[in-house]
């Protein structure tokens, strides 16, 4: 039985803490032989594993949820081939203190290692090397599936094709995933090979980051969303090779979270000046405008897992994220405007992130990633002011023919929801009828 | 490396010890009643890291095939066994066992008579191999005895005691005994009970007993202010307890 990772996970809470759900039934699964009557209760089922997600795609405001936390055990992991088999509940942090040692490493990684298997489908999560890996659905084998008939499906590429096109990106709407097959990807070390470039503007981040995504797997920027211009640091990155001072754990470590946030911060702690500060302080901090540097692959790929429950620093009322894609065009227009508009409203967070999506297909239909920049910001929570300001990037994105990420999201209104994901019909047959969610029922109400 | 021997390896405590034991490449012997469930955790546990698992499918009050456990374990471990740990367990529902003398002495049977037995066995084959570490899972409700849980206490009062006398017997033997009392878990026994800060992960508890083991430490309370809860509960005069509603 894995350890709930946070406060708001023994809550079931989403990470963002917004909106606040009530579940009037929580069920711990403990093993994937025997699963309770989904169909059985009168209100609607859905898969709550580390609640990581921000907004409501986690949440059944009214209905059950299915712990899946304790469903956490390797099922067959073949240290030749890098092929793992495990339960939805199982997270990427256990993940990778098993398989690093035998050189192992995620095809596909979040920015938080604390989020389960079934989750990662079911958003069909990416990461820092989508531009040449793709999202974590591309590297599924397969699954199970559960349907609330009690039918026990195997989705492949080969088997069920329609599930498995449905249940990766499916939001959890499809049934219940009992256990995930994927391949990982080789490494020498655990040791990443980091370059930092410092950026004075948006087309400078574009020409820097086409070079980098020829050069580097991993790809990513930090853009100071308080300035419109578009200032900001390019991280890009490789798993070190093997060599002198670097190699794999012979041990296995368990690395603990050094800091938390106890308590929730006051709501005036991140407002314009702080936040300004930080972002200069940060912007600067890196005196050469290219630095190299090798670090372990923890701080590298999961910096704020080192803070536990660091959402509550957002106060009670939680913080929002806005993560969008837009796709390229000849002068960037759209991603020039968003930032504008982010660094007009004075709200735009320390967390801001950018970074181009690759033209690989996802298998899921209701995939978020598509070639394009995508845009990520914290916002802390100011009620209906935050909401509105969303709904105006919103239309800016459809405009554009861009998406929003439902995994970060609590404010799309139906309407953008259908624009952003065209197929959502064809999605909606796939729907398991026992299933449902928070999310789901506000974009289609 | 270790041989292991877990009775109950179903339960989320003991999966959480024998995943301890595991990712030091421990060899495990598992024995539990349901072959699903315990063939899912076999198959953890070889993942995680395990020289080799097998497994043994037992319902520990059935008293016939204890001896066929021993030498199942013999012929596993031919070699010795280095740890056993007996985590199983039931907790009874008490108004059905206050009523119904079958169901009590049911509860009793599997809690502490079939465990008193299977430590009888252990404690022979320890005794000639004059090393080694027996573990028991008992609990705090063993300490006193209340009106909402006493068949379930009752039982773990037993064991405790019988194992505090075995501890002494054993140790002229190098044989550690150890009794681990867990406070409330959050486990599939205590699904019903809803949820405070007084319950412990069963991760946790499982790394505890994996250290309590290998230290050969006495009596563990998980967590440790148990110790001093259940300290203050046993001190309170007979007089002022039963008019308590514990």
């Amino acid at each position: 039985m894995g350890k709930p990772t946070a406060a708001s996970q023994r809550a079931f809470q989403s990470w963002g803490r917004y909106p606040k759900s009530e579940p009037t039934r929580i069920v711990g699964i403990q093993d994937r032989s025997s699963l309770p009557e989904f169909a059985g209760g009168k209100s609607t089922v859905l898969a709550y594993g580390q609640g990581r997600s921000y907004g409501d795609v986690c949440l059944n405001n009214g209905g059950t949820l299915l712990s899946t936390s304790a469903l956490d055990r390797f099922i067959n992991f073949d240290p030749d081939t890098g092929l793992l088999r495990a339960e939805g509940g199982t997270t990427l942090a256990d993940v990778l203190v098993q398989t690093v040692p035998h050189g192992w490493f995620l095809p596909v990684s979040p920015g938080t290692k604390f989020i389960s298997l079934g989750g990662a489908v079911a958003n069909d999560i990416h990461g820092k090397n989508h531009h040449v890996a793709g999202t974590f659905g591309r590297h599924v084998t397969q699954f199970e599936l559960v349907r609330s008939s009690g039918e026990r499906l195997i989705c492949s590429p080969d088997r069920n094709t329609e599930l498995f096109g449905a249940t990766i990106a499916g939001l959890g709407l499809t049934g219940f995933i009992t256990w995930v097959e994927f391949q990982l990807r080789p490494i020498e070390s655990d040791q990443i090979d980091m370059t930092t470039t410092r950026f004075r503007s948006l087309d400078e981040f574009l020409s820097l980051s086409e070079a980098a995504n020829e050069e580097s797997p991993y790809v990513v920027a930090w853009i100071d969303g308080l300035r419109a211009e578009g200032r900001g640091l390019l991280m890009q990155g490789d798993h070190a090779p093997a060599g002198p001072g670097t190699s794999l754990p012979s041990t296995l470590p368990t690395r603990k979270a050094r800091l938390s946030a106890p308590f929730d911060a006051p709501g005036w702690l991140l407002n314009p000046f702080s936040i300004r500060a930080f972002n200069t302080a940060y912007f600067r901090k890196q005196i050469a405008r290219v630095k190299r540097t090798r670090i372990h692959y923890d701080p590298y790929f999961y910096p704020l897992d080192a803070i536990r429950d660091w959402n509550r620093g957002y106060g009670k009322r939680g913080l929002l994220q806005y993560q969008c894609v837009v796709p390229f065009d000849d002068s960037n227009a759209t991603v020039r405007e968003l930032l504008s508009r982010i660094a007009g409203s004075g709200a735009g967070s320390f967390l801001a992130v950018i970074k181009t999506f690759g033209d690989i297909p996802s298998p899921g239909m209701m995939s978020f990633p598509r070639p394009g920049i995508t845009l990520a910001l914290d916002f802390a929570n100011k009620g209906e002011r935050t909401i509105r300001f969303f709904h105006s990037l919103d239309a800016i994105v459809r405009e554009a023919v861009g998406a929003v990420y439902p995994a970060k999201d609590a404010c799309m209104s139906g309407e953008s929801f259908r624009a952003y994901f065209p197929r959502w019909e064809e999605f909606s047959t796939h729907i398991d009828p026992a299933f449902s969610s928070s999310f789901w029922r506000r974009v289609t109400s | 490396m270790s041989t292991v021997l877990i009775i109950g390896a179903t339960s989320a405590i003991a999966h959480e010890a024998s995943r301890r034991f595991a990712v030091e490449g421990a060899r495990l012997l598992l024995v539990a009643r349901n072959e699903a469930k315990l063939q899912a955790n076999a198959d953890d546990l070889m993942a995680r890291g395990a020289s080799s698992i097998d497994t043994f499918i037992l319902d520990a009050n059935d008293f016939d095939r204890h001896a066929a456990l021993m030498e199942a374990v013999h012929s596993t471990f031919p070699n010795g066994l280095d740890h056993a740990l007996l985590a199983y367990g039931t907790l009874p529902d008490q108004t059905e066992v206050a009523a119904d003398a079958d169901a009590a002495v049911d509860a009793f049977t599997t809690n502490a008579t079939s465990v008193i037995a299977l430590l009888t066995h252990l404690a022979g084959l320890f005794e000639k191999q004059e090393r080694g570490a027996i573990a028991v899972i008992s609990s705090v409700a063993g300490d006193r005895g209340r009106p909402s849980n006493y068949v379930y206490g009752a039982a773990k009062g037993a064991v405790s005691l019988f194992a505090q006398g075995l501890r002494a017997r054993m140790a002229k033997h190098g044989v550690s005994v150890t009794t681990i009392k867990p406070g409330f878990v959050d486990t599939p026994m205590t699904a019903d009970i809803p949820k405070n800060r007084l319950f412990a992960d069963p991760a946790d508890v499982g790394a505890r007993i994996h250290k309590a083991m290998k230290k050969g430490q006495d009596v563990v309370y998980i967590p440790a202010f148990w110790r001093c809860v259940m300290g203050v509960i046993k001190a309170i005069p007979e007089r002022v307890f039963k008019k308590l509603d514990l």
